[in-house]
């Protein structure tokens, strides 16, 4: 990594110097950061580094990408790994289609000339098809955009391999065409669920970040910042039924996503107050496994409305 | 400028950084001189002088797995803020009880002792390979053990296959346009060929939970030998080990030379020749590793005589949810090998109905059928139990 990258790096959003000025710009976003998670953010603007994120599914890895994308007000390019996924699919593909379309037509015109530089002609830009990756890369503007690599630990060890090249270098090769090099890199956002071990190859070339379950006055006052119309009273009595929910060893603890569903749908069935018939009724929105709702029902109903209330 | 006084600073940041990354490294954070180097720049970035923010530097720069964090916390306190050390820097897991010699599978104490003095463990030495595969392991001689690892480093242990969502070359199957125009090109434009591509086959994911509780001293070791065959071939398999607690030693075993790998998985296993609650390390791994996708539609391997000590409730009910996820389930028992065997550990009772392959694993030759069994083939000995997942359960 010489100077002349590093020179390039770096894409603060105007007006932040530390991280307490970023986290205040998350939060007039929508987007409540406990002080890592912030200097975490806050480095990887910085020092344009990809920013790797791990946690359980729910806690806000995803939305972290999109709150930068709205705070450096720069286009999101999202890649949602799966297996399988291949160069094609996630940097560029040839158009064949218009490129046979182009020798057809070319024939008929009798103008493809001299063999060799119509081959040539076939593989240029115009008939390149780009993909996440590429467009990340090619990206012209003030800001440079932010590239979400959604669920790494989906994608398998190939295409991790070559992930790898593009985030320490933000290069790319293309054989016909040359290299394609990043004016200024992208702000890269890396999750993981961790159903598998990403190679640590690929994370050291990355800040980490684990992101827990906030707290309940931090979860209170995200429910309050995200869900319209919800009254404070609800929201804690939500939270904290949340929190012993989270405590109770299950199958799956509900995530801050499923407080913010399960917050909307008692919003709009107009509720004030948590009660026994209402955690019945909506139950579904937090809990997704029948055993999980069935443990829930038998002991803790009774409880969590109880310390709702108080 | 900020940045200059920062840099101008910087040296002696860099040094105490350079010794903290030694401090990590002894405690066993993969900190190397690239990551301190991101440390420095990080601290750099942010105010030297706040003592958080040089925690969260190097919170966020020189740890990579969530089981860093605990480690990385108890080295900040114990270098940054001048704590005492309560001689606990180094990762708990350190503390080992297996006695490790330069063969770490040695059968159980009785049996070397018999074997130390006199002819016996000569005659053994040289018995023929046929003998050896039909031999028990709570018999074995460490120089019998040694042979068996080399036999066991030629079983075939890839996973049964499924049918991969990547592409490759095939004669028949989806067009492959990009294969197509290459072609084309030769031939004038003309595409005189299609060419195709299909889903290529892949082996499922192998994962093996091994018990190294005290009633299983006489295999466990063994067991853990076949454990790093598999884990050798590249294939993938992930490898865990069943005490009174869960310990993933994959990476531990993942090392060509087989002495280091488990004496390194040995020493990554806290409790070896504990006591065993079944249930509850089962359902560790399920929630931890499992049902966040590690055993889904992969072949699910344990090893264990299924005596355990907790609630059997627990077991039956993980044992259901590992059925549910899992293409096959393969419960290993070294005490089936024994005649008019019934499975009467409770443990054992409740996880049946949600196993499909039951098998014994008790010598060379029951392995074979555990390497044909995880490949979809099942052996001679092993009874199946299901056929496809479905039919018939036992009660």
């Amino acid at each position: 990594m010489n100077e002349a990258a590093d020179v390039r790096r770096g894409a603060l959003p105007p007006g932040v110097s530390s991280s307490l000025d970023l986290s205040g710009r998350l939060r007039e976003d929508d987007y409540l950061a406990g002080e890592g998670l912030s200097t975490a953010i806050f480095l990887a603007l910085k020092l344009g580094r990809p920013l790797f994120l791990e946690g359980e599914a729910g806690v806000g890895k995803t939305e972290v990408a999109k709150v930068l994308s709205r705070i450096l007000d720069t286009p999101l390019i999202r890649l949602q790994c799966y297996e399988g996924i291949d160069v094609n699919q996630a940097v560029y593909e040839w158009d064949y289609a218009r490129q046979l379309l182009h020798i057809r037509t070319a024939e008929a015109l009798g103008t493809a000339g001299d063999r060799r530089r119509f081959e040539d002609e076939l593989y240029t830009r115009q008939f390149l098809v780009s993909r996440p990756l590429l467009q990340a890369l090619e990206h012209h503007g003030p800001m440079p955009p932010v590239l979400l690599i959604d669920e790494i630990d989906r994608a398998d060890d190939e295409f991790e391999a070559f992930l790898l090249e593009i985030l320490s270098d933000f290069a790319i090769t293309i054989p016909e065409l040359g290299t394609v090099r990043a004016e200024r890199p992208p702000v890269a956002v890396l999750t993981s669920n961790r159903t598998r071990e990403v190679h640590d190859a690929l994370k050291r070339r990355c800040l980490y970040f684990y992101i827990d379950h906030p707290g309940l006055e931090r979860e209170v006052e995200i429910v309050r910042l995200r869900v319209p119309g919800v009254e404070e009273h609800l929201a804690r009595q939500v939270a904290r039924a949340v929190q012993s929910l989270r405590s109770m060893d299950l199958y799956k603890p509900p995530g801050i996503a499923e407080t913010l569903d399960w917050t909307e749908a008692l919003v709009a069935l107009g509720a004030k107050d948590l009660d026994e018939d209402l955690i019945s009724a909506t139950l579904g929105s937090v809990l997704k496994y029948r055993e999980d709702q069935q443990r829930t029902m038998g002991m803790a109903l009774s409880l969590l409305a109880g310390t709702g209330g108080a | 400028m900020p940045e200059t006084a920062a840099s101008g600073a910087a040296s002696p940041i860099l040094d105490a950084a350079v010794t903290f990354g030694r401090v990590l490294r002894r405690a066993g954070l993969p900190a190397g001189p690239d990551r301190v180097v991101e440390f420095v720049r990080a601290v750099e970035g942010l105010d030297v002088t706040r003592r958080d923010d040089v925690y969260w530097a190097g919170r966020i720069t020189l740890c990579s797995r969530p089981e860093d964090l605990e480690v990385y916390d108890r080295a900040f306190r114990l270098f940054w803020d001048g704590e005492e050390p309560p001689r606990i820097i180094s990762p708990p897991k350190t503390q080992l009880s297996m006695s490790v010699t330069q063969d770490s599978v040695q059968p159980p104490k009785k049996t070397v002792e018999k074997g130390e003095r006199g002819e016996e463990a000569v005659h053994l030495r040289y018995s023929p390979v046929d003998l050896l595969r039909k031999k028990d392991f709570a018999d074995c001689t460490p120089e019998e053990f040694a042979e068996l690892h080399r036999l066991m480093a030629d079983l075939n242990l890839s996973g049964d296959l499924r049918r991969s969502r990547r592409l490759g070359p095939a004669p028949r199957g989806r067009r492959d346009a990009r294969r197509t125009l290459r072609a084309a090109l030769r031939t004038g434009g003309e595409p005189m060929r299609h060419r195709y591509r299909k889903a290529r086959d892949q082996p499922r994911r192998v994962v093996l939970l091994c018990d190294v509780s005290g009633s299983m001293a006489s295999y466990s070791r063994a067991l853990l030998r076949f454990m790093h065959a598999s884990v050798a071939t590249g294939d993938p398999v992930e490898a865990f080990v069943l005490g009174t607690r869960l310990t993933r030693v994959t990476r531990e075993l993942a090392t060509h030379d087989p002495d280091r790998a488990l004496s390194e998985a040995s020493r990554a296993v806290e409790d070896w020749s504990g006591g065993t609650r079944l249930g509850d390390t089962i359902k560790e791994f399920v929630d931890r590793w499992g049902q966040r996708g590690m055993a889904r539609g992969a072949v699910v391997v344990i090893l264990s005589d299924g005596w355990d000590r907790g609630d059997v409730t627990v077991l039956a009910e993980q044992m259901q949810r590992i059925e549910r996820l899992a293409h096959r389930v393969i419960w290993v028992n070294p005490l089936k090998a024994a005649p008019g065997y019934q499975p009467l550990a409770r443990g054992m009772a409740a996880a049946l109905p949600h196993v499909d392959v039951f098998l014994s694993g008790h010598n060379f030759e029951s392995l074979e059928d555990l390497a044909r069994a995880i490949s979809g083939a099942v052996g001679r000995d092993g009874n199946r139990i299901r056929e496809n997942g479905y039919a018939e359960r036992r009660a």
